[in-house]
Parts: structure tokens; sequence; C-alpha cells
């Protein structure tokens, strides 16, 4: 840390941009929805759990969209529960983020051809910032997903526009 | 205990006309063959028999059976006329520890079965799901709503053997 955390009156100024600090708080605290689907969420709730640990990078769930920064999208995606999913996203208060985990929510996994009531693929709705493969993927999968996700906030801009 | 046999006899005798043919598919278990819409009454009397006592609605599934003519059609699909959908009961008595499987069989063009939910309570969901997948109708049934798919799901059963994928669900495209 060492950004924020010093006192002004120490005489110790700490000089950055605007875009570092906003940049840093939002990668440093991306509450997630709490919010699963299939047999991701299972692993997704590993990755919380004490042995992995999620929160150590700021992650932790929020019971409520208008709370949250970050949505997993973590299981095979319905058409029924697609439009819902659509609902909780345009809830969540911008800036806000997509990680679409496993095979299911980033192509429809093994239902892409005879699943005739799965979403071939959540970008089809909502858009996608990351894309972690597995089937379902591993926590470290995920975390590596997340640190992604963390790069691209990094590079961030207030007047740049992003990609 | 009794055997499907001494069952197939017992309830030929009570009802001649509606119950059919016992179909032995051994090793797999044997089933009757009941008229679909006498089937509450032949449900009741295995309920309630003092020999017989089936307490217990194991499963019901609905199937297409695509027995009728099958035609290509230029996009890959098929469209099947005629034949038959049929709802398969396996019923056990716990008390007894003796089970049977019943057949119904309805024609495809107006699917009509009648309601076990009077029989046994634990009925009227799968019966929704059987309508919800191959479209069969309960007649009597007191909330006949899909269960699993939207409710404003238009592109027909799914699990009939003919049903096509739509191109969109509101405004989702669906094939991959």
């Amino acid at each position: 840390m060492g950004l924020l955390d010093k006192q002004f009156n120490d005489g110790n100024i700490v000089i950055s941009t605007v875009d570092d600090v906003l940049n840093w708080a939002r990668l440093s605290s991306l509450w997630q929805m709490s919010f699963g689907l299939a047999c991701c969420a299972i692993e997704m709730m590993a990755t919380s759990a004490s042995h992995y640990d999620f929160d150590r990078f700021g992650v932790m769930p929020r019971p409520s969209p208008r709370q949250s920064d970050l949505i997993i999208i973590s299981g095979t995606v319905t058409l029924k529960m697609a439009t819902r999913i659509k609902r909780v996203y345009e809830q969540m208060p911008d800036p806000k983020y997509v990680i679409s985990m496993g095979s299911c929510s980033n192509c429809g996994g093994p239902y892409w051809e005879h699943g005739y009531h799965v979403l071939k693929g959540i970008d089809r709705v909502i858009p996608v910032d990351v894309y972690v493969p597995g089937c379902p993927p591993r926590p470290e999968a995920l975390l590596e997903g997340l640190l992604k996700l963390q790069d691209k906030i990094r590079k961030e801009s207030l007047v740049k526009k992003s990609a | 205990m009794k055997t499907v046999e001494e069952i197939f006899e017992l309830i030929k005798n009570k009802f001649p006309e509606a119950v059919f043919n016992l179909i032995n598919t051994q090793p797999l278990d044997s089933y009757i063959e009941v008229s679909p819409l006498e089937v509450d009454k032949i449900t009741f009397f295995l309920r309630d028999t003092e020999e017989l006592l089936f307490d217990s609605l194991v499963l019901l599934s609905g199937v297409d059976d695509a027995n009728g003519e099958t035609k290509k059609d230029e996009d890959g699909g098929i469209t099947i006329t005629g034949g038959t959908l049929s709802v398969y009961y396996h019923l056990e008595s716990t008390s007894l520890r003796h089970k049977v499987v019943l057949k119904a069989s309805t024609p495809r063009e107006k699917p009509e079965v009648v309601s076990v939910t009077e029989v046994w309570r634990c009925a009227d969901w799968h019966e929704r799901e059987a309508f919800d997948m191959v479209g069969i109708v309960f007649l009597n049934h007191p909330d006949l709503r899909r269960i699993l798919l939207p409710y404003d799901w238009t592109a027909g059963y799914p699990l009939r053997k003919d049903y096509r994928n739509p191109e969109f669900y509101n405004g989702m495209k669906v094939p991959y």
C-alpha cells in the first residue's frame, strides 16, 4: 500500500495522478455480486473460502447489485435466467465489470448444439471484460482472471476512452 | 407382495375395457398398457385395494414414441404426423413392497390424459413437466402451466422428436 495511508501533516506528500489513485482504489476493492449459477459457483465459493482467499485481493461478496462492482457469471446461463442477469447487471452502478467464468457462460459449453434452453455465451446479453476458460475452472484460473481484470482496470483513464 | 402378472389379472378383471395388455420387456420392468382417459379410476383402484395398496407414485414421465409418419424437411429438421405420445407411471407399494409400471398412450394430434393428482398429490409437478417438455395435456389438472421453461415460451415442446429451436427468444439469438 503506502499510497494513501500516510497523513499529510508529517511532511510526507505523495504525488500521483488522479487516474492512478482512482484505478488503484477500484482494482483493490472489487466487491462482487454474490451470485452463482451452477457447478462453477462451487469453484467460485472455494475461491472465496480461506484456502484461496479472494478477500486478499479485496473481493468480497455483496448481497445487492447496487453495492457491487463486479459480477462473476459462474455457470450455465439459461434463456430464462439471461433476462434476470441483464436486469441485475443494469442495477449495478458504474463502473462495473463482468467476469465470464467457465465454458457455459463463455460460449454455451457442452450445451452448444442440443441445449434448447441455454444462451450460447453471456456476451450476447451483457458486455464481458474477462473470459475464464475451464469446465469448471480451478480456483487458480479464476484468480488469474481476476488479476487480468485488475490489469485492465489499472490501464483505465478518466480522459482517454477505454477499449 | 404380488407379481406383475397377478396385478394385471386383478385390474384386467376390474376394468376389462380400460386395461389392454401386459407387455413383457425382461429384464426391464414389464408394463401394463391402459386407456389414457381411465387412468384416474385405475390408479384409484390400485391405491385403495387392500391387496395392492400402491401408495407411492415413484415417477411419472412423458415420452415421445415417434412412431408416426416421419418426413424430412428441407432445413434438416423432421416433421412427425400421427403416432402416439405416452405417459409412464412407476408405482410402488411401500407396505407390500411390490411395483408396477403403467403406460398410457395418446394420439399425437390430440394428446390428452386424465390427471392423477387426485390420487397422488405429487403427480402435480410431474404432470406439469410432461406438459412443458412433451406437450401432453392432463385433463382435470388443477394448475397446468409450464414449470421449467419461461411462461412466454412459444416455440413448442422441446423434448418432442420433431422440435425445432427458434431463431430468437426475447431478442436473444438461440442457435450457436
